[in-house]
């Protein structure tokens, strides 16, 4: 499995940090674009809610409320059906460590 | 003029904010000092510039734009409407100077792109490492014989880019008498903002139910169809504003005659008291400068979706409306691609791979009065060899209402602020 992971890196050309940067790249760019309609650096200057700082749990929770149409909404529904669940984890503890 | 390092740290304070935040601690900077250059400071290259920063702040970042304002085209037909005020919808650019993003107010008017530097017409001379290009459309105003002579005798205007003639077209509609006709035509899709015609119907139609309740409204549409939202906007046509729409599709404009006040299409001669001649539209004319203005038709820009990297012009990139692709013309995609083209050149400059599975994501709302709007959302994800591939569950809601009014006017508070702070 190791020897996998080793090779796949070589073979992209990153090292094993280089995936983890991967990873951090594709979230930290999705969480950029929620930003578009919660306010830059997850600070909203309107009535859709701050995304900084915000609890991990109750963020994943409600974007599967919202998936699963538990939780009413305009366009969250659309949205949250998009991403995955890993991404939607990832994009919980973004959130939750932005002050 | 040819600016070295030193200028640009005395104009800037750059090296002062970089000293600051040191680089190395940085998640993801590359600390390169690579030079890019960002030409359009509308909602794609500001924010792609605004990104580059925040993601690198070893970069030297230089934002190319001819206006000293911000105004935007989203919120822009609530103007017309009577619900705003060109104030509202224009914003400055001097916030953006706190990201160490060097400002240059000026046109690019010729871009080497084998020695990669960048000329403007008022002589100032960029190299740049990557070179991003932003300009949204020109409107392609000798496509509809008269249209150029009427513009330019002020009688009659297109309003497709928020400013001055958002204002006069404004004006020319409280200038009209009650019962008059305003006649708006449409071009063949694509075109900037898929529902703004149709928006702006709604907003001319609440100003009318106000102020001119006798009066009508025609549609002249070159589609065969209404494009975007189709259920909210003849919903609210029917509901609203019963009896003063007259939709008529397949009716693209060949002329018009802003003497007699006359739009001939391929069946019939228009008359209205006020015209709004939208024409086609295609890439800006600095697409085509760098050679990057590549599709068939030579219209739109072609691009590797996952850095937004031009096609034919290595190191050159094109976001926003110039792109040509499956994905709708708006503000807020426009910033959807300005974040995934600075995410990638962070990376490439760096000598990373950039992401290659890229999300971008598509919110639009069209009010149909006051009170009430409806949105279209969607979820894009890149594919390789497929581009970007629309998610289950994105759509548009069928009627309007105050709640999504009401996100609306949030949404344009969040994307400005967004953009230019």
């Amino acid at each position: 499995m190791n020897t996998h992971i080793a090779l796949i890196c070589a073979a992209a050309g990153l090292g094993l940090s280089g995936i983890a940067e991967a990873a951090d790249v594709h979230i930290r760019t999705i969480a950029a674009t929620c930003m578009s309609c919660h306010g830059p650096g997850g600070k909203s200057q309107g009535r859709n809610p701050n995304l900084a700082g915000q609890n991990k749990d109750f963020f994943v929770q409600t974007m599967k409320d919202f998936r699963s149409g538990d939780k009413a909404a305009t366009v969250m529904k659309r949205h949250a059906s998009g991403y995955t669940d890993n991404e939607i984890t990832a994009l919980a503890e973004y959130f939750a460590n932005l002050k | 003029m040819t600016l070295n390092r030193r200028d640009f740290l005395k104009w800037t304070g750059a090296g002062a904010a970089a000293a600051l935040t040191g680089c190395a601690g940085v998640p993801g900077s590359g600390s390169t000092h690579a030079r890019v250059v960002v030409v359009g400071a509308g909602f794609g290259g500001a924010t792609c510039a605004k990104y580059l920063r925040q993601w690198d702040s070893g970069l030297d970042v230089t934002l190319i734009e001819p206006n000293d304002k911000f105004v935007s085209c989203p919120i822009s037909n609530w103007v017309l409407g009577g619900m705003r005020s060109m104030s509202d919808i224009t914003h400055g650019y001097d916030k953006l100077s706190g990201y160490g993003i060097r400002m240059v107010r000026d046109t690019v008017v010729a871009i080497d792109t084998g020695k990669r530097v960048v000329t403007t017409r008022g002589g100032t001379t960029l190299g740049y490492d990557r070179l991003v290009l932003a300009p949204g459309i020109d409107v392609l105003t000798d496509s509809v014989r008269g249209f150029a002579e009427a513009e330019a005798a002020g009688k009659v205007v297109h309003a497709w880019k928020a400013g001055p003639q958002t204002a006069l077209l404004r004006r020319q509609l409280e200038a009209m008498p009650d019962g008059g006709t305003f006649v708006m035509s449409v071009p063949a899709a694509p075109f900037r903002c898929p529902p703004g015609p149709y928006e702006r119907v709604c907003m001319v139609a609440h100003y009318f139910k106000q102020a001119k309740p006798r009066s009508k409204i025609i549609l002249l549409d070159g589609n065969a169809d209404i494009v975007s939202k189709k259920p909210l906007f003849t919903d609210a046509w029917s509901t609203l504003y019963p009896g003063m729409v007259d939709y008529r599709p397949n009716n693209a404009p060949i002329a018009v005659d802003g003497a007699r006040m006359i739009v001939t299409t391929e069946f019939d001669e228009v008359r209205g008291d006020v015209l709004n001649v939208v024409p086609r539209q295609r890439a800006a004319e600095v697409c085509a400068i760098a050679g990057a203005r590549n599709d068939s038709a030579g219209n739109w820009c072609t691009v590797d979706l996952m850095t937004f990297e031009s096609t034919s012009v290595p190191n050159v990139h094109v976001i926003g409306d110039s792109v040509g692709a499956a994905l709708p013309k708006s503000g807020h995609m426009a910033t959807n691609h300005a974040k995934v083209c600075a995410s990638a050149i962070v990376e490439l400059l760096a000598g990373r791979a950039p992401d290659p599975t890229p999300v971008v994501a598509n919110t639009c709302y069209s009010a149909t009065s006051d009170t009430t709007a409806g949105h279209v959302a969607h979820v894009y994800r890149f594919e390789s060899g497929k581009g970007y591939v629309a998610q289950p569950e994105g759509g548009a809601t069928p009627k309007g209402d105050a709640r999504n009014f009401g996100f609306a006017e949030s949404w344009s508070k969040n994307i400005w602020a967004d953009v230019l702070t």
